[in-house]
C-alpha cells in the first residue's frame, strides 16, 4: 500500500483549498525555476528514466513522446495540448485533479511544454466540466499574476502560455486528432496517421498531446527524482496512479495507489469491498468501459497495471474499476455500453459507423434472448470486422466489452436464448 | 524516390506518393470509394485496406505514404477478409434498389460488391432511411443510398470552393447535405454526380430517363466556351440523352461546367429542321432547292462587295472556312467573326491565343486578370487558377469589376488607366509581375470589346513585354476568348480583308443600303435590327436572334452532329465527332454551304469533309496537329491607343444564357431560377 509520504496528489479529496497559495504549502511551484535551469534533455531523460507510462489509457511512454517533438526550433510556435476531455465511462480522475489540485497541472504544463520546446499550452478541458473550467481559468490566473507562466515564466526566461479551451461533450474528441480538429474550430473527427501530430498537429505545428494526470505528476517526478518515481510499482509499470473505483463497491472513491496493487486490495482497502462481500462480486471493468470484463476467478489474482491486465486480455486503460455484483444483468450493461458507443462514433469511417449500430441493436436482442445462438458467433465476427480497421481506437473500444462479454459470460447469454425459445413455445402452444 | 514491394513485385515510385498508387504502379488492383486522385484523402471508406509487413493492422493504402523499404501484400487472405468485412458493413443499410438506381451499371459498389460482397446478408436488422435533401434542380439525391465517402463534399470545398456541402450528424446518424438545404451556387456542381460512387447524387434531368448500357458514347468537344473541355455525348437513337466529361489534364482534368454538362435539352428545342423562304413579308417552309433558288436568284448580278458575312461562335473551323471561300469566290471583302466587336488583332497569331497554356497556369506564380470573370467566362480555367491559388505563391490582382472568383484576389480597382500605371512600373503590382518568375496575365473579351479595344490590347501588351512575361520558355500573355469559334476562325482568316467591314460596319452597310445580302452562319451575338432591310441568309441550328430578319433560313447540325474541328483559346486543335444527326432536314454545315455553292455557280473545290480538310490544312498547317497545342512566336501585334477611364465591364453578363443552345435549354433556365433564389418567393401572388 502506498505511504502517505509517497503520495503526489496530496490533495485529491479537496480537504484544502485549491489556491496557488495552499498549493505551494503543498510543494507545488517549489523553485520550478530550477527544475527549468536542467535544461530540456535533463527533464526528458528524467521522466524516462522514470518509467512514466502516459495516463489516458494507452500507456506511451511520456518522455518518449516528448522527445518526438523537434528539438531545434524553427521560429514557429509548437503546442503541448492537454487532455482533459474525461469522456471515458467510469472515469473521474482528471476532474478531481483539476478541481482540487489545478496547480499541479499548470506547472506540469509548464515543466512539460518546456522540456518539449512548445509555446503555448492549450488545456482541453470537457465541456460538462463547468464548475472545473472555472478553477482552472482561477488557478491560471493566479499563475500569471504570480509570474509563474507568461512572459519570463517563474523568472527563467522561457515565455509560457496556457489557454483553456471547453469542448462540447463528445466523445471521440478525447482521441488526441479528433481534440485537436475540434480544437481547431472543424468537426471532431480523428486524422489519418501518419503525419503524427509531433510532426503536424495542432494548427499544422509540431503538437504533444497528454492527459491531464500524465502532465500533472510531472513536476512531482523531476523534483522528487525519477528513481524515486522508478522504485514505486513494478518493472514498467512504475510509480504511483489514481484509481476511479465506482458500481457495486460500499465507497467508490477516487484513490492514488501504487501501481500493480492485487485488485482485490484495492477494493476492500479503499472501496469498503464489494456490496455485500467479495463473494458477491460478478465482474470488473479495470479500465473504463472500453476494456473487456474480468469474471470475479481473475479479479481474485490480477494485478492493476498494464502488463498485468494486458495478461488477462483485459487493460488498465484509464484505471476507471466498474464493479458488478450478482445483481447486475451483465448483458444488459454491455449492452448499455454498445449504445454509448454507437452514439459516440463520429461516422467518418465505415467500419465503426455502420457496425457499432449493428453490434448495439444485436446485443439489445440478445438481452432478451431474442436471438439464435449463431449470432453470438456472428456478433463477435461482426466485432473483428471492426477492431483494427478503423482510424481510430474507438472502433477497437467499441467491440472489446463485447468480446470480454462473450469470454467470459457466453453461456449467461445462450441461457438467454433457451429461455425465450422456450417461453415463446409455451405461448404458441397455448 | 522510394522504393517498396508489392505482392513480391519491386516498384519505385515518386516521393510522396502513397500505397496505393504504388500498389498500382505494381500492377495490383486496389478497391476504393472515397479516395479520388483529384481530391484530398479521407481514409475514411477503409476499403483500401492492405497488409503492410511490421504493421499489426491493416492499413489504409490511400492513406499512407509510400515509404522505402515497405513490404505490402494486397492479395491475402487476411486483407480480401477485410474487405470484404468492410463491405458488409457497406451493404447492411445500402438499399437493394439497384433496378430503379440511375448509378445502376457504373455504380462503385454493384461493380466492387461482385468482387468483396458476400452473396447473404447477415443483417437481421431494420435498414436505416434517411431523408432527401434538396440540393437544386441539378442534382438528384437519394441519401439512403449514401456511403459516407465525403467525397463531393471535399470536391465542393477544394475544387469548386463553395464549402456549402457538409455533413450532419454523428456516426450512423451521419447526414451529407448542402447548407439548408439550398441550391449549390457553383457552376460546377454537376461534377459530384460523376464523383458520387453509388447512387446518392444523380442528375435530376436525367433521372429515369435511360440506362447506362443502352447509350451510345461519342468522345467529343464542348462548345460552350473557348477552352474545348473534352466531353462524352451519350446519346439512345437519335436523343442525346446526357453529356459526361471525358479526362484531358491538360484541358478541362476532369471537370465540365453545369452549362456543359446541362445544355443537352437545348438542342431538342427550338430546332430549325427545315429550310424556309420569306414570301410577302412571312418566313414559309420551303425545299432545300427552292431555298437555294431564292439566295441565287437575290445574289445575280449583285456585286460582291454588296455582300458580307458574319460567323458565329459556335462554329467548327470547317464551316467557317467554308464560308470563307465562299465569299472569297463572290469577292466580297465584308467579313467577320468578332460578334461582339472584340479588337483582337490578328497579325500574330500569339496575339489572340492563351498563350502560357491551360496546364501552363500551375506554373505560374503570378497574375493580372483584365477585364475578365474566369469563373463565367471559362470555368474550367478557373478551377485551376483556384488551384493554383490554394497551392501559395500566387499573387493574383483584378483590374476590372470586383469579382467572387472562390479564391482571394487583389482589386486594383476598375479603371483602365490602372494597365498604364503598371505597365509604367508605377503600380506596386508591376514589382510582383517583375519579380515572378513565370508572371502572366489574362485579357478577357470584356476589354477588347470596347471603342478602345486595341488600346487595351496594346497596353497588356506593353506589361507583358516591360515586365518579364515573355521569357525563354514562358509566354505569360493570355486572350482568353468566351467563343469556341472564335480562334478557329481567327486562324482561318474570316476578318475584315483589304476594304472590308467588320461586324459594326456590316450592320451599319445593311442599314444605310451598302450592304445587300449578308450570310449568318450561325451568328446570334448580334443585335439583327440593322439587318431589316437587308437580304439575309441564317445558316444556323436555332430560332434565335439571327433569324429574327432572315429571308432565307437553311438549317444547320449543332457541335453533337457533325464531326468538327475547334481550336480552343490556348491554340489546341482539337476534333469533335458525331454523335447523333441533325433534326428533320437540317445538314452539317459544310455540305450545305459545298450546295450552296453549286446553285450560285461558285462550286467550291472539295466533294467530302476530307478534300475540305486536307484543303484546310494546307493553307493552315497547324490545323493538322491534333491535340496538341503548337507554340506560337512572339511577335509584332498592337496598336497603341488612349485608355478611355470607362469601367470595364464583363464579356458574360447572363452564365447560363450566352449563345442559343443554352438558351433554348429549359434545365439551364431552372438552374438560373434556383440560383437566384427565384423558388422560394414564387408564391402566386409575387410579380
Amino acid at each position: 500500500m502506498l505511504s502517505d509520504k509517497d503520495r503526489i496528489f496530496t490533495n485529491l479529496y479537496g480537504f484544502q483549498p485549491w489556491s496557488l497559495a495552499a498549493a505551494k504549502k503543498r510543494g507545488d511551484w517549489d523553485d520550478t525555476k530550477a527544475i527549468l535551469d536542467k535544461g530540456r534533455d535533463w527533464i526528458i531523460s528524467e521522466v524516462k528514466e522514470s518509467g512514466l507510462r502516459g495516463r489516458g489509457g494507452a500507456g506511451f511512454p511520456t518522455g518518449l513522446k516528448w522527445s518526438f517533438m523537434p528539438k531545434q526550433s524553427d521560429g514557429k510556435p509548437s503546442y503541448l495540448v492537454v487532455n482533459a476531455d474525461e469522456g471515458e465511462p467510469g472515469t473521474c480522475k482528471d476532474r478531481d485533479i483539476i478541481r482540487h489540485d489545478p496547480h499541479k497541472l499548470i506547472e506540469g504544463c509548464l515543466v512539460a511544454g518546456f522540456a518539449m520546446g512548445a509555446t503555448a499550452a492549450y488545456i482541453y478541458i470537457r465541456g460538462e466540466f463547468r464548475a472545473e473550467a472555472d478553477v482552472l481559468e482561477a488557478a491560471i490566473a493566479e499563475s500569471y499574476a504570480a509570474g509563474l507562466i507568461g512572459k519570463n515564466a517563474c523568472g527563467s526566461g522561457y515565455d509560457f502560455d496556457v489557454y483553456v479551451h471547453r469542448g462540447a461533450g463528445a466523445y471521440i474528441c478525447g482521441e488526441e486528432t479528433a481534440l485537436i480538429e475540434s480544437l481547431e474550430g472543424k468537426k471532431g473527427q480523428p486524422r489519418l496517421k501518419p503525419p503524427f501530430p509531433a510532426n503536424m498537429g495542432l494548427y499544422g505545428r509540431p503538437t504533444t498531446v497528454n492527459n491531464v494526470e500524465s502532465i500533472a505528476v510531472a513536476p512531482t517526478i523531476v523534483r522528487r527524482g525519477a528513481k524515486w518515481f522508478a522504485g514505486l510499482g513494478r518493472p514498467n509499470n512504475t510509480g504511483t496512479k489514481v484509481f476511479c473505483i465506482s458500481g457495486h463497491v460500499n465507497k467508490p472513491c477516487n484513490v492514488e495507489e501504487e501501481m500493480g496493487i492485487p485488485l482485490k486490495e484495492l477494493i476492500e482497502k479503499h472501496a469498503g469491498g464489494v456490496r455485500g462481500g467479495w463473494d458477491n462480486l460478478l465482474a470488473i471493468i479495470p479500465g473504463g468501459s472500453s476494456v473487456p470484463l474480468l469474471p470475479k476467478s481473475i479479479c481474485d489474482e490480477v494485478l492493476m497495471d498494464f502488463d498485468s491486465l494486458r495478461a488477462v486480455q483485459s487493460g488498465l486503460g484509464t484505471a476507471a474499476v466498474i464493479v458488478m455484483d450478482k445483481s447486475t444483468d451483465i448483458v444488459r450493461a454491455i449492452a448499455r455500453l454498445s449504445k454509448f458507443y454507437k452514439h459516440e462514433s463520429c461516422g467518418q469511417c465505415t467500419p465503426c459507423r455502420e457496425g457499432t449500430g449493428w453490434m448495439w441493436r444485436v446485443m439489445e436482442r440478445l438481452v432478451e434472448g431474442r436471438a439464435e445462438k449463431s449470432e453470438i458467433d456472428t456478433l463477435l465476427e461482426v466485432s473483428k470486422q471492426i477492431e483494427g480497421h478503423t482510424i481510430c481506437a474507438l472502433g477497437d473500444a467499441a467491440a472489446w466489452p463485447i468480446q470480454g462479454l462473450m469470454r467470459h459470460f457466453r453461456p449467461e447469454v445462450e441461457r438467454r436464448i433457451d429461455a425465450y425459445k422456450a417461453s415463446a413455445g409455451k405461448t404458441q402452444a397455448a | 524516390m522510394p522504393k517498396l514491394t508489392v505482392d513480391g513485385i519491386e516498384v519505385e515510385v515518386p516521393a510522396g506518393a502513397t500505397v496505393l498508387q504504388a500498389c498500382e504502379a505494381a500492377g495490383a488492383e486496389v478497391p476504393r470509394f472515397c479516395y479520388h486522385e483529384r481530391l484530398s484523402i479521407a481514409g475514411n471508406c477503409r476499403m483500401c485496406l492492405v497488409e503492410m509487413e511490421k504493421s499489426p493492422k491493416p492499413v489504409a493504402s490511400c492513406a499512407m505514404p509510400a515509404g522505402d523499404g515497405m513490404v505490402i501484400r494486397t492479395n491475402t487472405p487476411a486483407v480480401k477478409k477485410a474487405r470484404e468485412g468492410v463491405m458488409e458493413f457497406l451493404l447492411i443499410n445500402h438499399p437493394l434498389d439497384c433496378p430503379i438506381c440511375d448509378q445502376g451499371g457504373e455504380c462503385d459498389l454493384q461493380d466492387q460488391s461482385v468482387a468483396y460482397g458476400a452473396g447473404q446478408s447477415r443483417f437481421l436488422e431494420n435498414k436505416r432511411a434517411v431523408e432527401e435533401k434538396y440540393m437544386g434542380p441539378l442534382i438528384k439525391t437519394v441519401m439512403t443510398r449514401c456511403i459516407h465517402c465525403t467525397r463531393c463534399i471535399r470536391f465542393s470545398k477544394e475544387i469548386a470552393g463553395v464549402p456549402e456541402l457538409g455533413a450532419l450528424g454523428r456516426g450512423e446518424h451521419m447526414e451529407v447535405t448542402t447548407y439548408l438545404e439550398q441550391t449549390l451556387h457553383s457552376e460546377v456542381s454537376g461534377n459530384v454526380i460523376d464523383l458520387c460512387p453509388v447512387g446518392a447524387l444523380t442528375s435530376r434531368p436525367y433521372a429515369f430517363t435511360a440506362r447506362s448500357w443502352e447509350l451510345k458514347k461519342t468522345e467529343t468537344i464542348d462548345v460552350m466556351d473557348a477552352v474545348g473541355g473534352n466531353i462524352r455525348v451519350d446519346a439512345r437513337g437519335n436523343e442525346v440523352m446526357r453529356i459526361l466529361p471525358r479526362v484531358n489534364e491538360a484541358v478541362n482534368e476532369e471537370w465540365i461546367s453545369d452549362k456543359t454538362r446541362f445544355v443537352y435539352d437545348g438542342l431538342k428545342r427550338r430546332r430549325l429542321d427545315r429550310p424556309y423562304v420569306r414570301k410577302a413579308g412571312k418566313l414559309t417552309e420551303a425545299t432545300w432547292a427552292e431555298a437555294f433558288d431564292a439566295i441565287a436568284k437575290k445574289l445575280k448580278g449583285m456585286a460582291g462587295d454588296k455582300t458580307a458575312a458574319i460567323a458565329g461562335d459556335l462554329q467548327d473551323v470547317e464551316s467557317v472556312y467554308a464560308l470563307r471561300l465562299l465569299m472569297d469566290s463572290l469577292g466580297s471583302p465584308h467579313r467577320d467573326c468578332r460578334q461582339d466587336g472584340a479588337k483582337l488583332d490578328v497579325t500574330t497569331r500569339a496575339g489572340y491565343l492563351f498563350n502560357s497554356g491551360i496546364a501552363g497556369i500551375d506554373e505560374a506564380d503570378a497574375c493580372l486578370l483584365i477585364g475578365v470573370n474566369p469563373r463565367h467566362e471559362a470555368t474550367s480555367i478557373n478551377l485551376r487558377l483556384r488551384a493554383r491559388s490554394r497551392r501559395g505563391g500566387f499573387a493574383i490582382a483584378n483590374v476590372g469589376p470586383a469579382l467572387d472568383l472562390t479564391y482571394k484576389v487583389d482589386e486594383l480597382g476598375n479603371d483602365p488607366k490602372l494597365l498604364s500605371a503598371i505597365a509604367s512600373g508605377a503600380h506596386p503590382f508591376a514589382e510582383v509581375l517583375k519579380k515572378a518568375a513565370k508572371p502572366m496575365l489574362i485579357v478577357g473579351q470584356g476589354a477588347l470589346a470596347r471603342a478602345d479595344g486595341a488600346g487595351v490590347l496594346a497596353a497588356a501588351r506593353e506589361i507583358a513585354d516591360k515586365l518579364g512575361l515573355i521569357k525563354d520558355g514562358w509566354n505569360g500573355f493570355n486572350v482568353l476568348h468566351t467563343a469556341a469559334a472564335r480562334v478557329g476562325a481567327l486562324d482561318v482568316g474570316f476578318v475584315p480583308q483589304k476594304g472590308g467591314r467588320d461586324v459594326a460596319g456590316i450592320l451599319d452597310g445593311a442599314k444605310s443600303g451598302a450592304i445587300e445580302a449578308v450570310f449568318l452562319l450561325g451568328a446570334d451575338e448580334i443585335n439583327s435590327d440593322p439587318l431589316k432591310d437587308a437580304f439575309v441568309v441564317y445558316l444556323g441550328t436555332h430560332g434565335d436572334e439571327g433569324v429574327r430578319h432572315a429571308d432565307v433560313i437553311l438549317p444547320a447540325a449543332a457541335y453533337t452532329e457533325k464531326p468538327g474541328t475547334y481550336v480552343n483559346t490556348e491554340g489546341r486543335v482539337q476534333r469533335g465527332l458525331k454523335a447523333v444527326f441533325a433534326p428533320g432536314d437540317a445538314r452539317e454545315d459544310w455540305t450545305i454551304l459545298r450546295a450552296l455553292s453549286d446553285a450560285l455557280g461558285k462550286t467550291l473545290p472539295f466533294d467530302n469533309l476530307n478534300e475540305l480538310r486536307a484543303k484546310l490544312c494546307s493553307e493552315v498547317p497547324h490545323l493538322a496537329v491534333i491535340d496538341e497545342k503548337p507554340a506560337a512566336p512572339w511577335g509584332k501585334f498592337g496598336t497603341a491607343g488612349a485608355l478611355e477611364p470607362t469601367p470595364f465591364a464583363l464579356a458574360v453578363s447572363d452564365y447560363y444564357r450566352t449563345n442559343p443552345i443554352c438558351r433554348a435549354s429549359c434545365i439551364l433556365a431552372t438552374v438560373k431560377d434556383a440560383m437566384s433564389g427565384d423558388k422560394t418567393e414564387a408564391t402566386g401572388t409575387h410579380g
